[in-house]
């Protein structure tokens, strides 16, 4: 027996916390930081569904592998994204103050 | 409380603290390594709450290469080691995206819990869950092995951008040369 709550506020507080990064910072990696802080708490959320109750095709969890994998895709991109921009602009600062 | 609760608070408790730490402290590196304890307590999550595939992914994936790859571009950005104030925005801006982020925790968990409730854990047999996967799920897997090919060459092509070509790069090595042989001869 589990109470779902611990789940459910893990998933939400990772939410906010994955919100807050985004928001919080300028160096762009870090910013990425967040975006996985928001993506785990979806797949908590998944997973968490999944373990309440025999969901059919055993959804919750395909469905978190598959978050995983897209995740993985995502992060790879964006880095190169980062690393392009690093190249042309010398840094990866985000804010708006450079002209 | 059971004991299953009680795991899954003391895994729940390290996986927010280390989130909190990953997104506010001033050490660029140190985010990212907060991040593997984060990445890793979610890990735990998954397997208190029986899902032990999602969690070994988890780790494989998350912890082994994305952090790494999180790190390299760190290192490859000239990171700088030690305490950095310019990593993060302004003081009000941080107040904003605090508020914000409570804003988006208290909404998420007003929905969510009045929906909670005590169940009997379903664990998900890994032989279940792959014959599921190949079988159900096997078209959306091919898909996803596409999209990973594509990102694949999509982050080689990106990664290109401003980098010097190699008609350049032989050119100037040239010219190198040359004036190296011009100096010579000065020289002597």
């Amino acid at each position: 027996m589990i109470h779902l709550a611990g789940p459910y506020l893990l998933a939400a507080v990772l939410a906010g916390l994955g919100t807050y990064g985004v928001l919080a910072r300028r160096n762009a990696v870090l910013v990425l930081i967040g975006v996985e802080l928001v993506l785990n708490a979806a797949t908590l959320l998944l997973v968490a569904v999944g373990a309440s109750a025999g969901d059919r095709w055993a959804a919750g969890n395909v469905l978190t592998l598959f978050v995983i994998t897209i995740a993985a895709a995502e992060v790879c991109v964006a880095l190169a994204v980062v690393l392009a921009v690093f190249r042309l602009r010398g840094d990866v600062d985000l804010s708006e103050r450079r002209s | 409380m059971t004991g299953l609760d009680l795991a899954f608070a003391a895994v729940g408790v390290i996986a927010a603290a280390s989130g909190l730490l990953a997104v506010t402290t001033r050490h660029v590196v140190h985010a990212a390594l907060w991040l593997v304890v984060c990445l890793g307590a979610v890990a735990g999550c998954y397997l208190v709450l029986g899902a032990e595939l999602v969690a070994l992914v988890q780790v494989l994936v998350y912890v082994g290469a994305v952090v790494v790859l999180v790190l390299f571009a760190l290192m490859l950005t000239r990171a700088p080691i030690g305490p950095q104030a310019e990593i993060s925005t302004s003081r009000l801006h941080r107040a904003l995206a605090a508020v914000l982020g409570a804003g988006v925790t208290v909404l998420l968990a007003s929905v969510l819990l009045p929906l909670a409730h005590r169940v009997d854990r379903h664990e998900t047999d890994t032989a279940v869950l792959s014959r599921e996967l190949f079988g159900t799920w096997v078209w959306p897997f091919e898909v996803l092995s596409l999209l990973l090919l594509m990102a694949l060459v999509a982050a080689l092509a990106v990664s290109r951008v401003g980098a010097p070509r190699r008609d350049d790069v032989r050119g100037a090595a040239a010219r190198g040369e040359a004036e190296l042989q011009g100096a010579r001869e000065d020289g002597s």
